[in-house]
């Protein structure tokens, strides 16, 4: 299949790079004369400049005094800690070790992935960006493999190669942590806390690098590699430090670069779909990469990557933010940002990471894996689902996202048939074509075993269910607008827009863990919904009024199924923590324990459909959004304390006028009584 | 390329305002003569232009060989081919010879407005004989300074609200007698010195129905008397600066007070705009030069009772007046500090790397507190500029030695040209003293890579300052508008103010249509123990643009946000008039404002002195 012709994508001109790879030596292309245009701002600055500058700032000494006095320990001997904590983070970028780094990559990408797909006019952009101003790349985060693909496609397009934050652990990694440092990558500690040194030696260092611009920094806003394969809500603390420069006038502007990485296949997804299930994570190892080195074997399909439109940060922050705050206190004293500096940060998070989503490309896989998790998991487990219906409906959704305009990779040249069974075929791990039907697949029962358990037994049923929730995730960003005004039409029942709006409003309140909307922007999310919906023909909106067109149910259907599991998994999760007895207080890992052993026992029975309930993203995304709607509230030792009349409120406000549909709640199941069922297991 | 800025000193005998005419009556305590009818100094327009800068013989053409060339005899500069100007010309600002944007050549006399003249007012200012007019030469010449706006206009022959009379006080006297009659009969009155002002000061408030009257300072030009004990002159506040120099040197004195308008703006003017000078570092700036103030009011007269070095007697009254713009008064006569002509003078200059290493090198000159009477340092586009007005080399051997240095620099030492900056330099004092000093900064600057670039491209760098608005002229006739503005910010601050104004700048005009990228420079012309003064320039082509001062006053704008974004004041020395007003609020605080307008109320009530500059 050539995947030349991308559907959704004429306008931008994709290349695939691996191309010129499958022909020409990687021995080649790694020692190719690399020769990026300079950047304006200033000379090239090494990484041992960079260091000693900010050893020498006034900024670090007056931190470092602070600590002194605050610990009572010498000045000379915080400083030396500065010292240790600055070796432990700084990258040593050197262009030898990316020529190395290239050619290893080559080598693997190749293997794994038919063709990487990378916009020619966003790299055409980037490269008059990186001259004019620092640029700060921001991809989204989906798999380890994105870790070094900018870097690659930068060296290849003699592009400055960026530095990279990253996360500790990988530093410890033998041997790979050292070339992932002189690959450009600088290391951060998971949880900083409140640890004055380390930040002020974090931030200076961040800033020092945005100062100096000749190198762009690269790293995730969202934090983490999501393991929904859905949007986070974007981390502040990185975003704040890369952002500092400009606020505090230090460089003219700093470019964002939104990049975003789509796969058709995640070569981590079953070990994701576990880890959710609450197998922990292995932890980073040389040792643990090399046995990974089985997922080599296997196809992986492409990858795109779509670097977006340079983002001007003076121009987005316009009226937005007062520079001249730091006008009174000396330049290099460590100061808290003012609460209007904080929401331009978090605002600018949101709107890149809303820019990483409209830049996603949705693979025919994902929308078929919209429908196939709608089917009921045990109809897909054991009687299948007919192929020619699935194929159908998937032709019928990709014209809904086209009219939503979503940008879609669609191979046009292949019949759509051909199409959809390499998609099947792609993720035999989840699916399997059999006798005109597809099925769910799962793991095979290892032959010592004679029996496994009941709860065993809807295990091995959610590892395939998440990682298809996973692959459909990846289209939600271009249809939860519409699917969340279908949502609010079904429970509201009404057609006036103020209604609607009003419901719609709090669902992405309550939901705002789950799908990252931008702060302030709800009348335009709200508007963008009604057009789309109106464009499949599924509405007629007027100034005053949605109204439902008789021939619409079954996108409205379709569109609130897909929402379904949300609200279900909520619903469980509020009355969870609502019906508790006697505990008034928990811990995270409890609250996690004690929704898991419901939702389990509640799919056993029958009674909860949804297996994403199981996830520990959606729990956790459950507790913050209590929090974050102050139902809960978290104390200082970590322990949460519930408002069972707030959540109750929240629980109605979402199932209102929905009769009938979940019954679950008449059990009494709560925290307590499972927190007290397990302790007597154990 | 050559490092220097060769522009002409200016000749010996630069004063030419027809003040000459006039007896300076050195050793006279009183106002001894009345002069009936305007004399040529009362029609400065006669030696000076009507719709440009300085003196009506002196500009830059390009001839017919299209060779750019100075005219007049005035400077050193005068009658030179500059055969690198056209190329620089059009290459940085995209303009071309054939494009011409000419001025109307006279005044149309029509075009001004006809008097709104208070009959009253006029019969009793007869009758105490000060010499006034009505003239539309007279009006037009004093209802503007040398803003851009005001210049485009006067160019294309526009003429907005004017003063309707001229009135030539000859003393202090005549100024109080001037003021009591405007009071009685609720008459605007406008106080006009050397006209040199670039805030709209001198721009006639169009919502203004009284009769305006300009109150032309030029007459009160006496040095009243010379104390050589005390070292203090005391001086009528019309004189104009390089009058004053040139009779205090008769004498064997300085006030050593020159700032870059000095050919033309006066003593009452420094006082009521708070001017600075280039040598503030040796004699400070003209609040430290006064000594003693004497102004009118509508209230009376305002002074101290002594002429004690320093008071604590609550706030200091001169400081209502310093900066008051015009608003509460005239300023009629002042007593100043006087220096000992310095025996010895030598100029010096230094190649900096960059503009960063140059601006490391002032903030430790003036760490150590031994800033030479003057240092500046220009960035590299002005360094370029300065090359673009060197004169022709007569000799082989100059231009010889011109590229020796030129090689020097950027081959042996690897200074790239496209980075490079240089700072001017101006020490005064005894010789032996002087060498010293001389060493001192050299070595400073060689700590930070500078490389002492000679004595002549030191001395002919200061001499930008005095034919740069003559080459504003040039480039308005051929579609090229430009400004200056300056700002003074704190050392940290330094670099990022440079460096992001002139982005800014970069950027506005792209934004606003200029279709080639503009000139965007800057200097640092002053230094101080806590910050510094930078002086910005900028300029575009403005073809194709309908509307060119309206951009060009949104790029002003914009970049004097970005200057007050990143800690720069509004104003070091030009001062606030009604083009920087706007500001006034977020500069000085709601109660500042209110204690200004407080003073205003007092003073003024009835706003007889109603320009409308600063609240």
């Amino acid at each position: 299949v050539s995947y030349k012709d991308l559907r959704g994508m004429k306008d931008d001109e994709f290349v695939d790079i691996l191309e010129e790879r499958r022909c020409s030596s990687d021995l080649g292309h790694a020692f190719r004369t690399f020769n990026p245009q300079p950047y304006k701002g200033g000379p090239p600055c090494s990484a041992a400049d960079l260091n000693k500058a900010l050893l020498d700032s006034h900024f670090l000494h007056r931190v470092v005094k602070e600590v002194a006095m605050e610990t009572g320990s010498s000045q000379e001997k915080v400083m030396e800690e500065a010292g240790e904590i600055l070796v432990e983070m700084s990258h040593n970028l050197h262009l030898p070790f990316i020529r190395l780094m290239g050619y290893t990559f080559s080598k693997v990408i190749k293997r794994l992935f038919t063709s990487i797909f990378v916009n020619m006019d966003g790299l055409n952009t980037l490269q008059q960006a990186v001259q004019e101003n620092p640029v700060i790349l921001m991809p989204n985060h989906r798999s380890y493999v994105d870790f070094l693909i900018i870097s690659y496609i930068l060296f290849t397009y003699d592009i400055p190669v960026p530095v990279i934050a990253a996360g500790v652990p990988l530093a410890e990694m033998k041997i790979v942590g050292e070339i992932l440092r002189r690959s450009g990558a600088f290391f951060i500690r998971r949880s900083i806390g409140s640890d004055k040194l380390y930040w002020a030696v974090l931030s200076e260092y961040v800033r020092g690098i945005v100062r100096h611009g000749f190198a762009p920094v690269e790293f995730y806003v969202e934090g983490l590699r999501s393991r929904t394969l859905k949007s986070l809500t974007p981390k502040l603390g990185m975003m704040q430090m890369v952002l500092e420069p400009y606020f505090k006038g230090e460089v003219f502007d700093i470019t964002l670069v939104p990049i975003s990485i789509s796969y058709d296949r995640v070569l981590e997804e079953s070990l994701l779909a576990r880890e959710l299930l609450g197998v922990p994570k292995p932890k980073e190892s040389t040792a643990g990469l090399l046995k990974a080195s089985r997922v080599l074997q296997e196809d992986y399909g492409s990858m795109q990557v779509n670097f977006g439109q340079p983002l001007s940060v003076r121009k987005l922050c316009e009226g937005k933010i007062n520079r001249s705050y730091y006008n009174l206190v000396p330049r290099d004293l460590p100061m808290k940002p003012s609460a209007e500096a904080l929401a331009c940060v978090s605002w600018l998070a949101h709107v890149v990471v809303g820019l990483q989503e409209r830049g996603s490309l949705i693979s025919p896989w994902s929308l078929m894996a919209c429908l196939l998790i709608q089917e009921p998991t045990t109809v897909l487990a054991e009687q299948g689902l007919l192929w020619d219906d699935l194929t159908e409906k998937t032709l019928w959704l990709r014209k809904m996202v086209l009219d939503f305009g979503a940008r879609l990779n669609w191979p046009g040249e292949a019949p759509n048939s051909a199409v959809m069974s390499s998609a099947i075929s792609l993720h035999r791990s989840i699916v399997y074509l059999k006798a005109g039907r597809v099925y769910l697949t799962q793991e095979e029962v290892p032959l010592r075993r004679h029996r496994i358990s009941p709860e065993e037994g809807v295990f091995r049923t959610a590892v395939p269910v998440l990682m298809l929730a996973a692959y459909r995730n990846q289209s939600l960003h271009a249809l939860v607008r519409p699917a969340m005004l279908a949502m609010s039409i079904c429970i509201t029942r009404s057609t006036q827009r103020d209604e609607l709006f009003r419901f719609f409003c709090f669902l992405q309140e309550v939901f705002a863990n789950e799908f990252i909307f931008i702060p302030g922007n709800l009348s335009q999310d709200f508007e963008e919904a009604c057009l789309c919906l109106n464009s499949c023909g599924a509405v007629y909106i007027s100034e005053q009024e949605v109204r439902v067109s008789e021939q619409s149910s079954e996108v409205i259907t379709f569109l609130q199924k897909l929402l379904q599991p949300f609200i279900d998994s909520y619903q469980l999760i509020f009355r969870c923590v609502c019906e508790e007895e006697q505990v008034q207080v928990f811990t995270e890992k409890q609250f996690l324990a004690a929704v898991r052993a419901l939702a389990l026992k509640l799919i056993l029975s029958g009674e909860l459909h949804t297996y994403e309930t199981l996830s520990s993203d959606t729990q956790k995304n459950v507790l913050s959004a209590l929090c974050r709607l102050e139902a809960v509230a978290k104390s200082e030792i970590n322990e949460f304390k519930v408002n069972k009349a707030a959540v109750r409120r929240i629980t109605d406000a979402l199932c209102k006028s929905r009769q009938g549909s979940i019954t679950i709640f008449n059990y009494n199941y709560s925290v307590s009584s499972i927190i007290q069922v397990q302790l007597q297991l154990h | 390329m050559t490092i220097c800025i060769p522009l002409g000193v200016p000749v010996p005998h630069f004063g030419n305002l027809g003040a000459k005419s006039f007896t300076n009556n050195l050793s006279g305590h009183f106002c001894t003569q009345h002069y009936e009818s305007p004399c040529l100094s009362f029609n400065r327009h006669e030696v000076m232009k009507w719709n440009g800068w300085g003196y009506s013989d002196s500009r830059f053409l390009f001839n017919k060989k299209g060779q750019a060339e100075f005219t007049g005899k005035r400077y050193k500069l005068s009658g030179m081919i500059l055969p690198a100007l056209k190329d620089w010309f059009e290459g940085t600002f995209g303009a071309s010879l054939q494009h011409k944007s000419p001025a109307t050549p006279l005044l149309n006399t029509s075009a001004v407005q006809a008097p709104t003249l208070n009959q009253d007012f006029v019969e009793e200012l007869k009758s105490i004989g000060v010499p006034f007019s009505h003239e539309a030469e007279d009006r037009a010449f004093r209802g503007h300074g040398h803003c851009l706006h005001e210049i485009f206009a006067l160019r294309e022959g526009k003429i907005g609200r004017v003063p309707d009379m001229v009135v030539w006080p000859n003393c202090h006297n005549d100024v109080e007698k001037i003021v009591a009659l405007a009071c009685k009969h609720n008459v605007c009155l406008i106080p006009y010195g050397g006209g040199t002002s670039v805030s709209s000061a001198l721009e006639c408030p169009p919502e203004e129905t009284r009769s305006i009257v300009s109150l032309d300072t030029s007459q009160m030009n006496r040095i009243l008397w010379i104390d050589e004990k005390n070292l203090t002159a005391h001086v009528e506040a019309g004189i104009i600066g390089q009058d004053l120099e040139r009779l205090l040197n008769e004498s064997g004195y300085c006030t050593g007070h020159e700032p870059d308008s000095m050919e033309f703006s006066s003593l009452g003017g420094w006082v009521s705009t708070r001017a600075s000078g280039m040598k503030k570092n040796i004699y400070g700036n003209i609040e430290d030069l006064v000594v003693h103030i004497k102004m009118v009011t509508p209230q009376g007269v305002i002074e101290k009772s002594c002429q004690g070095p320093r008071m604590s007697t609550g706030p200091d009254i001169h400081h209502f007046i310093l900066g008051s713009e015009g608003t509460l008064g005239v300023v009629t006569e002042v007593t100043m500090k006087i220096r000992p002509v310095p025996e010895y003078q030598k100029y010096g200059s230094v190649v900096f790397p960059n503009f960063e290493q140059g601006v490391a090198c002032l903030r430790e000159v003036a760490k150590q507190r031994c800033a030479p009477a003057s240092i500046r340092l220009m960035d590299n586009e002005q360094f370029m500029f300065g090359h673009a007005l060197k004169p022709q080399v007569s000799s082989i051997f100059t231009s010889f030695l011109d590229g020796l240095k030129k090689f020097y620099i950027t081959k042996f030492k690897g200074f790239d040209p496209s980075r490079l900056c240089v700072a001017t330099l101006l020490f005064e004092g005894n010789r032996e003293k002087v060498l010293q000093h001389e060493k001192q900064v050299y070595d400073i600057a060689a700590k930070f890579g500078g490389l002492a670039a000679g004595e002549d491209n030191g001395q002919r760098g200061y001499m930008l300052t005095f034919v740069i608005a003559y080459l504003r002229d040039l480039g308005m006739d051929y579609y090229v508008i430009a400004e200056s503005f300056e700002t003074s910010v704190p050392w940290d601050r330094v670099l990022d103010v440079c460096r992001n104004v002139k982005a800014r700048v970069v950027r506005e005009c792209k934004d606003k249509g200029v279709q080639f990228s503009p000139l965007s420079s800057c200097r640092v012309t002053q230094t101080y123990d806590a910050g510094a003064c930078v002086y910005f320039y900028f300029a575009f082509n403005y073809r194709g643009l309908s509307d060119p001062v309206h951009v060009y006053e949104q790029v002003e704008h914009a970049a004097r946000e970005e200057i007050l974004a990143n800690g720069g004041s509004l104003s070091h020395h030009h001062g606030v008039g009604k083009l920087r007003k706007e500001w006034m609020r977020e500069t000085v605080s709601e109660v500042g404002v209110g204690m200004l307008q407080s003073v205003k109320d007092y003073v003024d009530p009835k706003n007889i002195f109603g320009n409308r500059n600063l609240l």
